[in-house]
């Protein structure tokens, strides 16, 4: 399988990736979930595995369906860019976008479709304001590659990275309510709540959001 | 298996056929709680010698690939059933089986068959046989409408179903397709009339060009090329004839001649005409999510990007019912140059994806 389009850490004692933790905690038990760009299906089997939840992915390769549906995941094999606009309304209580808002072609149609697919959604991406980032193209003048971003400029699947204030404005724009948003350090583990939106910005290697339609 | 005259098969042309009887293979053994049970619908020409020498033409099973020791659908773990639809030349009961009331071949009287029916059939089967639920119901083309049937008709029978390169429906260009078969059989003197069997003729021409014509629209132009190119028949240059100069003449001819020493003309009309008619959403209000409301089932749909008779957005169109109907249901498209025909050949992908779905729903259904 190819590489995920972001390489974020692991936890050492479970195996499971701490963003997926963090955004497992955010999902109620039982609950009804599709997870968009599931890749293999880990956050999905943790998901079902932790969290009881009846999950169903879409997922854009064929290696990544097939190993889904190893772990018996319905996965189907499709775009977050042109896919998402067949799911009913309210079809879920969550949608997951993991990762995957900066590979999609158009990012603010497909988190406008997250919110009205699911009652809820719950966006995770790498923080393209983080010092390591800016020192890479505001020091050293070279497109950023740093372990949670391994892809050269010219063969990258993100194609639309965005900072975390940029998402939150985003957020804004589409008419999104933030009912929590976290900020994980370079070694994955929650910011403090109390920081600024500013160190958050500087700091944060990602950001996770609990999102609600206003 | 016979079934008699106080166990009609309720057909949807709105006749009870009886006596009528059903012709079946099996392959490994039924488990104590009869949960190991799967059942394989073939496709328009295809017969329920899934997984053993044909009888007829001595060739291998038609899906050996994917039915066996160790397949997807391994033998040694499941109690497999294949039966010959209903229509059909191999042993149930077609237009060319004896009428009772004239004691003459059925021919053209046969009531047109739909797929609805020859899954009530098998069901009428899966009764005899003691099995209330099927662990999974498998299928590619005419095969795979008739999964898609089961779990429409029969949705707390069937635990898990893969409909493979199929449709919820038959397009119009595959109806006029058929239509370009029928026409031919039955533009042949010798058919006459349907009664071809009581008057000792053979409409072989007429179906060998129907079953040419057909044989095209399952493979690809990619792959027509790379098998035969423009490349001459033993020979170096054209004749100036109509003699079969090219490869692909002569492969079609050999096609068309082969098929109708194993293939009843009137079951060709009969099984064509069933899947015309297939239309499931026609028959819930015109929606295909009304139809698959509240499934049970697991689906795993799968298509072939090169299959142009049942294209990947047929099974979209699946694919979005089921998730409309809140099923459980995942997809994968194949990446595969050998069209439609793809479903019966080595794809690697197509079977990495039938075992994972079915090894994991068998662990769901507790199945060892």
């Amino acid at each position: 399988m190819s590489l995920p389009a972001t390489l974020p850490l692991t936890d050492t004692e479970s195996g499971h990736r701490l963003d997926f933790l963090l955004v497992a905690d955010m999902v109620e038990p039982g609950s009804r979930v599709l997870d968009v760009g599931c890749g293999d299906g880990a956050l999905l089997s943790l998901l079902r595995d932790r969290r009881g939840v009846d999950g169903r992915g879409i997922e854009i390769s064929r290696e990544g369906v097939n190993a889904c549906l190893a772990k018996g995941l319905p996965v189907i094999q499709g775009d977050a860019d042109t896919d998402l606009a067949d799911y009913p309304d309210d079809a879920f209580d969550y949608v997951i976008l993991s990762q995957t808002i900066q590979a999609t072609r158009q990012p603010r149609v497909v988190l406008e479709h997250l919110l009205r697919i699911g009652r809820r959604a719950i966006v995770s991406f790498p923080n393209f304001g983080h010092w390591r980032v800016r020192f890479e193209l505001g020091i050293r003048g070279r497109m950023p590659m740093t372990e949670n971003l391994p892809y050269s400029w010219y063969d990258t699947p993100n194609i639309h990275f965005c900072t975390i204030r940029d998402f939150v404005e985003l957020c804004r724009d589409v008419g999104a309510q933030m009912e929590k948003a976290v900020a994980l350090n370079a070694g994955g583990q929650p910011m403090r709540v109390t920081l600024p939106w500013w160190v958050w910005n500087l700091l944060g290697d990602q950001g996770v959001f609990l999102l609600k339609r206003r | 298996m016979r079934f008699g005259a106080d166990e009609p098969l309720m057909m949807d042309a709105g006749i009870a056929l009886a006596p009528w009887q059903i012709a079946y293979q099996t392959y490994g053994t039924l488990n104590a709680d009869k949960s190991n049970a799967v059942l394989i619908c073939h496709a328009l020409t295809g017969d329920q010698h899934v997984a053993n020498d044909n009888p007829v033409t001595g060739k291998p099973g038609w899906w050996l690939t994917m039915v066996g020791p160790g397949r997807p659908v391994d033998t040694k773990r499941f109690f497999v059933i294949c039966a010959n639809v209903i229509g059909g030349c191999m042993g149930t009961t077609g237009p060319a089986s004896i009428n009772p009331a004239t004691g003459q071949p059925y021919a053209v009287d046969f009531p047109v068959v739909t797929v609805p029916d020859m899954v009530r059939a098998q069901a009428a089967l899966i009764d005899r046989l003691g099995i209330e639920k099927l662990f999974c119901v498998v299928g590619g083309s005419m095969g795979g409408m008739q999964v898609l049937q089961w779990a429409v008709s029969y949705p707390d029978r069937v635990f898990a179903a893969l409909p493979i390169a199929t449709a919820a429906r038959h397009s119009a260009q595959n109806i006029a397709f058929h239509e370009v078969g029928r026409q031919a059989v039955m533009a042949d003197p010798e058919w006459r009339g349907g009664r071809y069997l009581s008057e000792g003729t053979r409409p072989s021409k007429g179906l060998a060009v129907a079953r040419m014509g057909a044989h095209i629209t399952y493979l690809s132009e990619v792959a027509l090329h790379r098998k035969f190119g423009r490349n001459f028949q033993d020979r170096a240059a054209p004749t100036f004839s109509f003699d079969a100069d090219f490869q692909i003449e002569s492969y079609l001819r050999y096609q068309g001649i082969a098929f109708v020493e194993r293939f009843d003309a009137n079951s060709y009309l009969y099984v064509t005409r069933a899947m015309d008619y297939f239309d499931i959403a026609a028959e819930h209000g015109g929606s295909l999510a009304k139809a698959f409301k509240g499934t049970p089932t697991r689906f795993c749909v799968i298509s072939f990007t090169s299959d142009w008779l049942f294209p990947t957005s047929d099974s979209r169109a699946i694919v979005h019912a089921l998730n409309a109907a809140a099923a459980s249901v995942a997809f994968v498209e194949v990446e595969s140059d050998k069209g439609h025909d793809a479903f019966l050949l080595e794809e690697p992908e197509m079977f990495a994806a039938a075992r994972g779905f079915i090894d994991a729903a068998a662990r769901v259904r507790g199945i060892a």
